[in-house]
């Protein structure tokens, strides 16, 4: 096996040109570079994820402690629909996508994803949905009483939606944005799609693709099968609300329970399109800082595989207070059930691939088992709602609201956060600081669990979701109040993260090309990858083309079958 | 961490293997946005099953509805045409691949003509529109949903004709235009399920 050195060679060619601001605003704007939308689209998220946690904190100041005014109820229902909503569509999906636009083409040797004009599209079509959203804010009825923003809940329940209930264009805006950006989120998913199946590089078998990949095609098959009963649905809604037809309108013998129906189709597999690429990022960072190859590569594939099948069937187990009737109800928690299955699989897989291995404690590995510790948690609370008798005593309280965020900030946010640690070497050229990552850490670990440990208490007591406020001496003030400080705590730590970027942009020490000595393809390219990735198209022989490279006596070739 | 320094390097020619091919990134992506489309009609579909028969006042798909069978026929076959300008122009045979793209988007034509004709029909003279009933609803919304879809396979259809009419569509573009037939196979196929839902279940 010969070898050759890459790279090098391209990089300062393909480079701006000249160093005025107008140029290089001209660059990101009409680039079609699947790094560059990869960064704008993480960027673009972490504004939102920033305006969102500003819209958490003021509900959770609101609920700090009884009978509080600290904003009006029209605005405390516009803030926790404004916060659903940036949250899902335009801080998660965009920052997942992101890091799959970023990484999927580097780590499967291929120089750009197959479309990247459609890319370029699905970038900036999504960016326009998060204006538009936010463009709500101005006008109706002025900016202190913030407009005439959407305030029906990102479900945005029937009838609450119709004309009569919600006048004026608040639910409009609310329809457009998640459409559009249900739009921009089916192209990319076809393009990470056609990329994955069509650009491998030589010898790259599916077998053989590194499991970021693996996760990143189930997550965009499951985009076009969720995500597109959406975008329908939306479309209804619109003709509903514009045109007078009447999908939603009881009163002409429409039905409220079809849209749950059509909303949760969507809003349950989002989940998991959600999830995937969290577990897409454990899967290359464990091993990474185990020193261990993954432990069961084709159980993962498949666990993921099915996830990815089993989540479509199991939308209705946030619709047992709807009134199914037993037969539906009993399908949707077994179903439901089921689905723990694949992921123990998934769990027991990365304790074996820690167990015996020689754990740096890095900070993208610390993230990473803060996200185990807490995925196992918001699992089991899972379980438990999953119990049709269970949910609904605690249907529509605040133990749900704790157990997504559990899942969404607990699983998924950390892993994310430790997949901003990984990486971001490679993305600048720079490492981040270990002693504010750390600081990050702590911060937010402890906040996390102030927050989200405690909210389950007050559902168990009775305090529904998205109340205004409350009475004093139900038992509930105490705990809010903790909850609104882990919030801050949480709040902190993000700042610190936002400052820790922009600080090892300019001072970090240099990363060089593979800091984590890692093992898949993009950590052989120069840090950060020239435009056109790899100079040299590469040819693999094995999951872990790196450690071949480094350890030619002991290739993984030999192993894999 | 511990840094450690390695080298830029990547096998570049290791042992071959079989021929190393991969899709056509253009059937991929059509099959991509083929089942994204399919789970958008699967909505509209089950909609409509979902309110049959629940109207709350007329009329009735019974009373206006009438079978859409020459429409039908020209659309479905015209499936067999389009399907007939790939092959011909794999072929090399270019007047070949323009005369079926021609006899395509007439067909296409021929069946939007029979869509508008009955919309008028039922505008005008039964008094139905989207707003009149349930029926109304759900009737405009798929089959106006499947017109849109011709409507934008016959734009591009009549793109590539006029293209291959000045002579620029070659043997080598065989594989695009089969991407283009693909989406069109696929709004023939809805088409089928529209109209057993609509004219045979519905009514």
């Amino acid at each position: 096996m010969t070898t050759t050195p890459v790279l090098e060679a391209i990089d300062e060619t393909q480079e701006t040109q000249g160093k005025q601001p107008l140029n290089v605003i001209y660059e990101w704007l009409t680039t079609v570079d699947h790094k560059k939308i990869g960064l704008m689209y993480i960027v673009y998220a972490l504004i939102f994820l920033v305006i969102g946690g500003f819209e958490a904190i003021l509900m959770r100041i609101q609920l700090a402690i009884p009978n509080n005014h600290f904003v009006s109820p029209q605005v405390f229902n516009q803030l926790f629909t404004m916060h659903g909503t940036t949250m899902v569509f335009f801080m998660g999906m965009p920052i997942l996508f992101g890091m799959g636009n970023y990484l999927v083409p580097l780590m499967i040797g291929a120089r750009d994803m197959a479309f990247p004009r459609l890319n370029a599209f699905s970038f900036w079509i999504s960016a326009f949905a998060g204006l538009l959203l936010y463009f709500s804010y101005i006008g109706g009825s002025g900016l202190y009483a913030a407009g005439s923003a959407p305030d029906v809940g990102w479900f945005a329940y029937a009838p609450l939606t119709s004309k009569v209930f919600s006048p004026g264009h608040s639910t409009d805006y609310w329809t457009l944005a998640v459409f559009l950006s249900g739009i921009g989120s089916i192209g990319t998913a076809l393009n990470i799609v056609t990329t994955i199946l069509c650009m491998r590089c030589k010898g790259m078998k599916m077998s053989r693709m590194p499991l970021l990949p693996w996760l990143y095609l189930v997550m965009s098959c499951l985009v076009f099968v969720a995500v597109s009963p959406l975008t329908a649905a939306q479309v209804m809604l619109t003709l509903d609300r514009y045109l007078g037809a009447h999908f939603f309108d009881t009163q002409a013998g429409g039905s409220a329970i079809l849209w749950m129906h059509f909303f949760w189709i969507f809003g349950h597999p989002e989940v998991y399109v959600l999830v995937l690429p969290a577990f897409a990022f454990a899967n290359e960072i464990i091993p990474v800082f185990s020193r261990k190859a993954m432990f069961g590569y084709p159980a993962m594939v498949a666990a993921s595989v099915s996830i990815g099948f089993i989540s479509l069937s199991v939308w209705a187990h946030h619709m047992f207070t709807a009134g199914l009737g037993p037969a539906g109800n009993t399908f949707f928690v077994f179903a439901t059930m089921v689905i723990s299955v694949p992921t123990g699989i998934k769990i027991f897989n990365w304790l074996a691939t820690i167990w015996g291995g020689k754990i740096i404690f890095a900070v993208p590995m610390m993230f990473m088992i803060g996200f185990l510790f807490q995925f196992l948690i918001a699992g089991l609370t899972g379980i438990m709602l999953s119990a049709a008798p269970f949910d609904w005593q605690l249907s529509a309280s605040y133990f749900v609201v704790a157990h997504f965020h559990y899942v969404l900030v607990g699983a998924i946010v950390f892993s994310l956060f430790s997949a901003f640690y990984y990486w971001y070497p490679k993305v600048t050229g720079k490492m981040m600081s270990e002693t504010l990552g750390k600081w990050h850490f702590w911060l937010f670990l402890i906040g996390f669990h102030l927050t989200f440990d405690f909210m389950h208490v007050p559902g168990i007591l009775g305090m529904p979701r998205r109340i205004y406020t409350y009475e004093a001496g139900r038992g509930w003030d105490t705990l809010n109040f903790i909850i609104g400080i882990g919030a801050i705590f949480q709040a902190a730590g993000t700042l610190v993260l936002v400052y820790n970027m922009i600080h090892s942009y300019y001072k970090g020490k240099d990363a060089g090309h593979d800091p984590w000595d890692a093992w898949t393809l993009e950590w052989s390219v120069p840090s950060p990858p020239p435009s056109y990735n790899f100079a040299i198209e590469p040819t693999v022989n094995s999951r872990r083309p790196l450690w071949d490279i480094k350890h030619p006596e002991d290739p993984d070739s030999d192993y894999e079958s | 961490m511990t840094t450690i320094a390695t080298a830029s390097r990547i096998p570049i020619d290791g042992p071959i293997e079989t021929p190393w091919k991969l899709p056509y990134r253009g059937t991929i992506g059509m099959a991509c946005l083929i089942i994204a489309e399919s789970a958008i009609f699967i909505i509209f579909v089950v909609a409509y099953i979902y309110y049959i028969g629940k109207s709350l006042s007329g009329p009735t798909p019974a009373q206006v509805l009438e079978l859409p069978i020459f429409g039908t026929i020209c659309l479905l076959s015209s499936s067999i045409f389009v399907h007939n300008a790939v092959s011909s122009l794999r072929k090399d045979n270019r007047r070949g691949c323009t005369l079926n793209l021609a006899i395509t988007v007439l067909l296409g034509l021929i069946f939007l003509a029979t869509t508008a004709r009955e919309w008028y029909h039922l505008i005008h003279d039964e008094g139905l529109t989207i707003k009149t009933n349930l029926f109304g609803t759900t009737y405009y919304s798929l089959v106006g949903l499947h017109a849109t879809h011709v409507v934008v396979g016959l734009i591009m259809l009549t793109l590539v004709l006029g293209i291959s009419l000045t002579g620029h569509v070659k043997e080598e573009h065989s594989e695009k235009l089969e991407v283009l037939s693909l989406y069109w196979h696929f709004v023939d196929a809805v088409w089928v399920v529209v109209f057993l839902v609509v004219y045979v279940l519905g009514r």
